[in-house]
């Protein structure tokens, strides 16, 4: 079989590009992220993981307190920018309600760090996270952000923005909005003939050598 | 009443193969292309890559991501097992570590692999160090049967007149990724070989090669590959063999023991069907265990009989001893040459695309023996974690004016950051050889059984000296190559209190050596073809007979020793009947 007889098995060739493209840019990622929740098992996955993930998805972690702190702070980390729009908008919250119960070696640090973010708040400004000001929620921001930076009394916030920074980039990039970001344009049939010559030749390599 | 019956077939095959990876498989292919009437057990579900790959998912398709949640190298591998399974334990003696990895499907872990297909050669069949111990074949003797494998399966790869690295009979290699470029750069500089990859993926179409596609590159090969472009058994062997019609599968059926009479001959195995748990008994003229070296060795241990008071072939009580998996470790960080680059598709294939052979004169060293050194880098697909290591290595750089950065941050400058390191991180793992050591093996739990009822195994495995100073070695020269190609380092800097990195024994994946074969029926439990000293018409197919592994990962070599094996089989009957 060559490789037009590849595509043709995979069912790509009659089909045409047109699918690949579409699967890039189609619906919004809300919907994706839906359909993922709602779909039947995929082929090749196992029941037991079905099963599993089924059950995960009928728990409930976080309330409603902490699941807005968290949508908030998504945004914070990852707001709107004239590429891509913000993490909630791509369902991240959503994506740590689900990867907490999944790894549940985070859910303390993650309910623990969301409360400490509200005490700390309570003590500053006299009330929880997202009801302080844009400007005060910066602030406390600041002093976590940055680990080399932080303040010794302030770790505890560090290890929890951290974690929640993590989580936000993995639930925001690996959605479609998040891959058109990111700019990866493979996970399709092609042939691979090398890093193209342009690309060669601005990074100082001979294109007629293998190893460049 | 308790209703419990062995269901007994009264069919006699002509061989029993237990196990469908590439031990198994290409055994099983062999004798039925033959024309022999072959019964094969798997103990996992049947499993198709065309239809049941997750290959060409997006990582939105996984509700965790792609994390490895349920599955170790993650939510779309193609491994339906893992270092840990569901009601199938086994223990390690005070002490000793060993991970156990299994996988539990048609084709067992070939179809998530990575392809890394080399030879091993002369100096690793009869080893020059004096210290690790000889095969009782030599390279010449194997050669004819990895030329076989080349052609029959496809490999890419290079010739390169490299003495202890034979060549192969290859396609065409893929291009170096662009970080690739700079690690053969950076390890040339810093004295380290380097070469193109050799794989187990069709990069051209062959004459030879029917019913199978040709690499498409989506360098997902960990996924296995729904036009069997890569090598799986599953794919590549067992369905081809089951076309034949003389080969039939059980899937779900997993083996409690080989079963003898009072001559201690093999006459068949018994097994329990997982679905029902119904118990079934089989018989056939020749049994054949490509179960993986320790599920093998276990499979023998528990065979206790008359004949076979210490287990089926196990007058020795070497079955299980000298077990041996790679060593490995590694290091990772990025190259601030790749910031902010130009996108394109870098997916190419699912195995390496370049490697470093082994290249150092022992003489000058501290340990016998080498490694190779696996690159990897991309453009990859997005997925669970893929950039935790950004905010970190934010701080390490001056920002895009020159500027300070700290480590750390968020908002519209954390997104631009994400897209400026996206794509510059390069890792390299060393693979190397472990001594084979009568000492670090594996035997039956004495009080454990799994939710079958069947005895668990028990493993005793240390790392001596040579691992760790061979370990401290590769340390060393990762070092030095990301020094060369101006790479900065994210994985932390091993010291002797973590081995130098070194994996814990089974990490790699490597096991073997339990069931090895030799000339002296004392010192070894296996012939010279893969049958057991003591019990003529028992075979064993998977890494189990391997004496002594080189740092070549083992699959081509299990599938060129399964071919002979096979093959002798075939000789053996042919002369009964003459």
């Amino acid at each position: 079989m060559n490789r037009r007889e590849s595509l043709k098995a995979l069912g790509l060739l009659a089909a045409g590009a047109g699918v690949l493209a579409t699967a890039c840019n189609g619906e919004s990622a809300k919907e994706a992220r839906i359909a993922s929740e709602t779909s039947d098992k995929l082929p090749g996955v196992e029941d037991w993981e079905h099963e599993r993930t089924q059950k995960l998805l009928e728990e409930t972690f976080f309330t409603e307190h902490e699941m807005a702190t968290i949508t908030v702070l998504a945004d914070i980390i990852i707001p709107k920018d004239d590429i891509s729009g913000s993490a909630s908008e791509a369902g991240v919250p959503d994506f740590i309600e689900f990867i907490v119960k999944d790894l549940p070696s985070n859910k303390i640090p993650m309910r623990g760090g969301l409360k400490w973010m509200d005490v700390q708040c309570q003590k500053r400004y006299g009330q929880a996270f997202i009801k302080c000001t844009e400007e005060q929620q910066i602030q406390l921001i600041d002093d976590i952000a940055y680990p080399d930076k932080a303040k010794p009394e302030m770790r505890q916030g560090v290890a929890f923005f951290s974690l929640m920074r993590n989580l936000t980039s993995s639930g925001f990039y690996t959605t479609e909005m998040g891959v058109k970001d990111i700019g990866y344009v493979g996970n399709r049939p092609g042939v691979w003939n090398g890093v193209p010559e342009d690309v060669l030749k601005a990074h100082g390599f001979d294109p007629e050598n293998f190893f460049g | 009443m308790v209703d419990y019956q062995i269901k007994e077939s009264p069919e006699i095959y002509d061989a029993i193969v237990v196990g469908s990876g590439a031990g198994g498989g290409m055994a099983g292919y062999i004798l039925a292309q033959a024309g022999l009437n072959v019964l094969m057990l798997e103990a996992g579900p049947f499993f198709d890559p065309a239809k049941d790959a997750l290959q060409l998912r997006w990582p939105w398709e996984s509700p965790r991501r792609g994390a490895g949640t349920t599955r170790p190298f993650g939510d779309f591998d193609a491994a339906y097992g893992g270092w840990q399974l569901e009601g199938e334990p086994y223990t390690t003696a005070n002490g000793t570590e060993f991970e156990w990895f299994r996988a539990r499907m048609l084709g067992g872990r070939t179809n998530h692999w990575g392809r890394i297909s080399l030879r091993m050669g002369p100096d690793d069949f009869k080893p020059t160090d004096g210290i690790t111990d000889e095969w009782p074949i030599t390279y010449e003797e194997v050669k004819p049967f990895y030329d076989r494998v080349d052609r029959m399966i496809g490999i890419y790869g290079t010739v390169e007149g490299i003495r202890n690295e034979p060549d192969g009979i290859f396609m065409k290699p893929p291009k170096p990724r662009l970080g690739e470029l700079y690690i053969a750069r950076g390890a040339k500089k810093a004295g380290v070989p380097v070469i193109p990859g050799r794989g187990a993926v069709l990069t051209e179409s062959s004459p030879e090669i029917k019913g199978r596609g040709t690499c498409f590159y989506c360098g997902q090969c960990g996924r296995s590959c729904k036009v069997y472009g890569d090598f799986s058994s599953s794919s590549c062997l067992v369905m081809p063999a089951m076309k034949t019609g003389n080969l039939k599968v059980i899937d779900n059926a997993m083996v409690r023991e080989v079963l003898t009479n009072d001559e201690g001959l093999a006459t068949g195995v018994s097994y329990v069907d997982t679905k029902s748990l119904q118990e079934y008994a089989v018989r056939g003229k020749t049994v054949i265990l490509g179960a993986s070296a320790c599920e093998s060795a276990r499979i023998m241990l528990n065979s206790k009989s008359s004949a076979h008071p210490g287990g089926l072939a196990n007058s020795t009580g070497l079955v299980g001893r000298y077990l041996h998996d790679s060593t490995g470790s590694s290091a990772w960080g990025f190259l601030p040459q790749l910031l902010d680059r130009k996108r394109y598709n870098e997916d190419g294939v699912g195995s390496v695309h370049i490697y470093s052979p082994w290249w150092e004169d022992n003489k000058k060293l501290t340990f016998p023996r080498g490694y190779h050194i696996e690159y990897g880098s991309g453009l990859n697909m997005p997925g669970y974690g893929f950039l935790n290591w950004v905010p970190d290595a934010v701080g390490m750089v001056a920002g895009n004016g020159g500027e300070k950065r700290d480590s750390g941050g968020y908002g519209a400058l954390l997104k631009q950051d994400y897209r400026r390191f996206y794509g510059a991180s390069i890792g390299m793992a060393g693979r190397g050889t472990a001594l084979a050591r009568k000492d670090n093996y594996c035997e039956i739990d004495p009080t454990r059984v799994d939710k079958y009822g069947i005895p668990v195994l028990r493993f005793h495995y240390k790392w001596a000296n040579e691992e760790v100073e061979q370990a401290k070695h590769m340390q060393e020269t990762f070092k030095a190559v990301m020094h060369e190609m101006d790479a900065i380092v994210l994985s932390p800097e091993y010291g002797a209190d973590t081995k130098y990195g070194l994996e814990a024994p089974g990490v790699i994946i490597h096991e073997g050596g339990t069931t090895r074969m030799g000339n002296d029926p004392k010192q070894s439990v296996l012939n010279k073809w893969g049958q057991a000293h003591d019990c003529k018409n028992l075979y064993v197919v998977d890494a189990g007979p391997f004496v002594q592994q080189g740092d070549k990962n083992l699959t081509w070599t299990i599938l060129a020793m399964s071919m002979r094996t096979a093959e002798y089989i075939l000789e053996e009957k042919k002369k009964l009947n003459d």
